[in-house]
């Protein structure tokens, strides 16, 4: 076999793995549109704020301990103790909760009525309040995030094509189990919205707001459930992007490269998150690895944004997204 | 009792058509002009020109690009940073590629070299609308800014990638490059300001400027009363294009002198002029005057209480800033989705009746 086409399967798995991490991030956008019609710009931001707060308790770290320090003149940083992974995990899923009723109660509650657009745009001033907010809550330095997932080449993949191509495929463990615990997060989802009462009522709002609220569904416990669930969904994105590259501002830029994502896949459709994903992640490992080279590289900054926008030229409403009407 | 109409009367269609029909707000904007142009160039030193004076002035030229493609057209666009890139490497390469000619040129030309960039990529709305639209002028920012950082040819193969602006004169006095005296280059960019601001508060008030608000109100019932939407979606890419270009060049060669794509002209810059047009309000000029000002004094102001006076360290003080914009943008778009204008507007409706209110 050639190695050339080799090379290329390896990256095509590779990409794969990206994808799925893509669409991880993507998959907290749809529950949200879905729900609310709000197009969660801070889904990156809550990302990374889950991940620091929970490396932030898992150290026992003093939040907003710089400013007390700068404030009082005192020396405190670290409680002292350790929390165990599964325990700071659940922590952080509560504030992840606070989160989202705070968001709710103070931000969207005010804005319900208004245009898609100042929506929109009021997530992007809730990013930069959070990004604020993290930061000053558990400092700005890179963090390590280890929770116990394992990492490094998988070698049984390693040897498995080296007996077959003659060439050893390096794929990270990290990436299989990202992708087993996304394959996992998006059967649960789907189960959740389709069998639960909770999820039927979150998929009555996503129908009709005013229907919805006709037949007796509470609008506000639902979209405090839907920013709770994508909150959810944000930690688990954090938590896989924390452990590969270490908890950093780059964390909250994932949230740019899922929105192609999702419109390749269309706003609201899971499967098309996850596709788009996909679709994204082998398109622009293969393309950096096939043009990258002959255009002075980094394409992979700008290929997504770009097959994107080309596709919705065709087809303005994504791969999976419904067929938008327009009427005057 | 300041602000009137009464007795303000109209006796050609002139002066019932001209910019500021309005006796008080005419006085004030000749009053504004008199000290701009008259009284601040002579009592400003170098930390004023480049902590404050430029910056606002080159933002503002910014801001009013884009207010008429979000604020005036409705097409939110995420890629200001890059056509500011557009403009800075076009006047870049004018200014090296055609030293005789006038620096002015190089800076209108290169607004019109991004109007066209821009158009480029404004084609696609006509098919993509809304935060698709806003997501895929994402693609505009990144291809932008990493085409001038990894084709040499933009930045003259020079080993650091970076661009450096050589110094040219206007009029016989240096207005870039090392050399430049504060009251020059504060007179450049005011006197582009000045263009930029007329051109634009005329287009907006004429035909022009009502299709494009059609567009935005709703672009269906636009089209359906005969308003073309190609013309007016284009023309708006083109003219927001084209002031965007003009600021980018001026932040360039006149503000930073030295300009490298990627830390220049990133996606922070496009949140920063989205900002600005919130905060001042959609759809106004004197808004992108106002938003340019506010985010440009309050680091300034944050940066001087906090490290200054309370002696915080200064990533601190960044942090907070973070935290007060994006909590203002929260809060302007829940209190006052109009923004500063709009505050301003109030305020003159007050004044109307002051002292006496019923």
């Amino acid at each position: 076999m050639p190695d050339q086409l080799v090379f290329g399967m390896e990256v095509f798995l590779n990409g794969l793995m990206a994808g799925v991490l893509y669409a991880l991030v993507a998959l907290g956008f749809v529950l949200i549109y879905k729900a609310s019609g709000i197009f969660n710009y801070a889904q990156g931001v809550m990302a990374l704020f889950s991940a620091l707060t929970l490396v932030g308790i898992m150290e026992g770290q003093v939040p907003f301990g710089h400013i007390i320090n700068a404030v009082f003149g005192t020396e405190i940083h670290h409680f002292g103790w350790h929390v165990p992974a599964f325990a700071a995990i659940l922590l952080t899923m509560g504030v992840m909760v606070l989160l989202a009723i705070c968001v709710q109660k103070f931000v969207f509650r005010h804005l319900v009525g208004q245009e898609p657009i100042i929506l929109f745009m009021a997530t992007i001033g809730l990013a930069y309040f959070l990004e604020g907010v993290g930061d000053l809550m558990w400092g700005s330095e890179i963090k390590k995030l280890d929770v116990g997932l394992p990492q490094g080449i998988n070698s049984a993949i390693d040897e498995a094509t080296l007996g077959m191509f003659g060439y050893g495929f390096f794929i990270d463990n990290l990436d299989i189990v990202a992708t087993l615990i996304a394959t996992l997060l998006v059967i649960t989802l789907v189960i959740f919205s389709q069998y639960t009462k909770q999820g039927r009522a979150m998929r009555a709002v996503a129908d009709d707001h005013q229907a919805a609220l006709s037949v007796g569904v509470s609008l506000n416990f639902v979209w405090v459930m839907v920013w709770s669930v994508a909150g959810f969904v944000a930690l688990v994105a954090g938590i896989m992007w924390g452990t590969k590259s270490g908890v950093q501002f780059s964390l909250s830029l994932i949230a740019l490269k899922a929105l192609p994502v999702l419109m390749l896949g269309g706003f609201t459709s899971i499967p098309g998150a996850i596709v788009g994903g996909l679709i994204i992640g082998v398109g622009e490992k293969l393309f950096e690895f096939a043009v990258g080279p002959l255009v002075g590289g980094a394409t992979e900054n700008w290929f997504a944004y770009v097959l994107a926008l080309v596709f919705l030229v065709f087809r303005p409403q994504g791969l999976f997204g419904e067929k938008i009407i327009e009427r005057v | 009792m300041f602000y009137r109409e009464a007795g303000d009367f109209k006796t050609s269609y002139a002066s019932d058509n001209q910019t500021f029909p309005i006796k008080f707000d005419r006085y004030r904007y000749y009053a504004v002009m008199f000290v701009a142009f008259a009284i601040v160039p002579l009592i400003i030193n170098d930390y004023w020109v480049s902590a404050i004076f430029l910056p606002f002035l080159i933002y503002s030229i910014a801001a009013i690009g884009l207010n008429i493609l979000v604020g005036y057209c409705g097409q939110v666009s995420l890629g200001t940073g890059g056509f500011m890139a557009v403009g800075a490497y076009g006047c870049y390469k004018l200014m090296t590629g055609f030293p005789e000619v006038n620096i002015l040129v190089h800076v209108l030309l290169s607004g019109g070299v991004t109007g066209l960039v821009c158009v480029l990529f404004g084609l696609p709305s006509l098919r993509i609308k809304g935060f698709y639209l806003a997501v895929a002028t994402l693609a505009a920012q990144f291809f932008l800014v990493w085409l001038f950082n990894r084709i040499p040819w933009f930045y003259n193969y020079s080993a650091s990638g970076q661009i450096n602006a050589p110094e040219r004169t206007f009029l016989g006095v240096a207005v870039t490059g090392p050399n430049t005296e504060a009251w020059a280059s504060y007179l450049f960019c005011l006197v582009i300001l000045t263009f930029c601001a007329l051109v634009a508060r005329n287009l907006t008030r004429g035909m022009q400027g009502r299709q494009w608000m059609a567009i935005r109100d709703m672009d269906i019932a636009a089209e359906i009363i005969g308003v073309n939407p190609l013309k007016a979606k284009v023309s708006a890419f083109a003219v927001s294009g084209f002031f965007v270009g003009i600021a980018g060049a001026l932040l360039f060669a006149v503000y930073l002198g030295a300009a490298e794509a990627g830390d220049s002209f990133g996606i922070t810059k496009s949140f920063l002029v989205l900002f600005m047009i919130i905060i001042g309000g959609l759809g106004s000029i004197f808004g992108s005057f106002a938003g340019a000002a506010f985010l440009v004094l309050l680091p300034v102001l944050l940066k001087n209480v906090l490290v200054g006076w309370l002696g915080w360290p200064t990533d601190m003080a960044a942090h907070l800033e973070f935290v007060i914009v994006g909590g203002l943008i929260v809060i302007f778009l829940i209190a006052e989705p109009h923004g500063l204008a709009q505050l301003w507007r109030v305020a003159k409706e007050k004044l109307r009746l002051w002292p006496f209110p019923h």
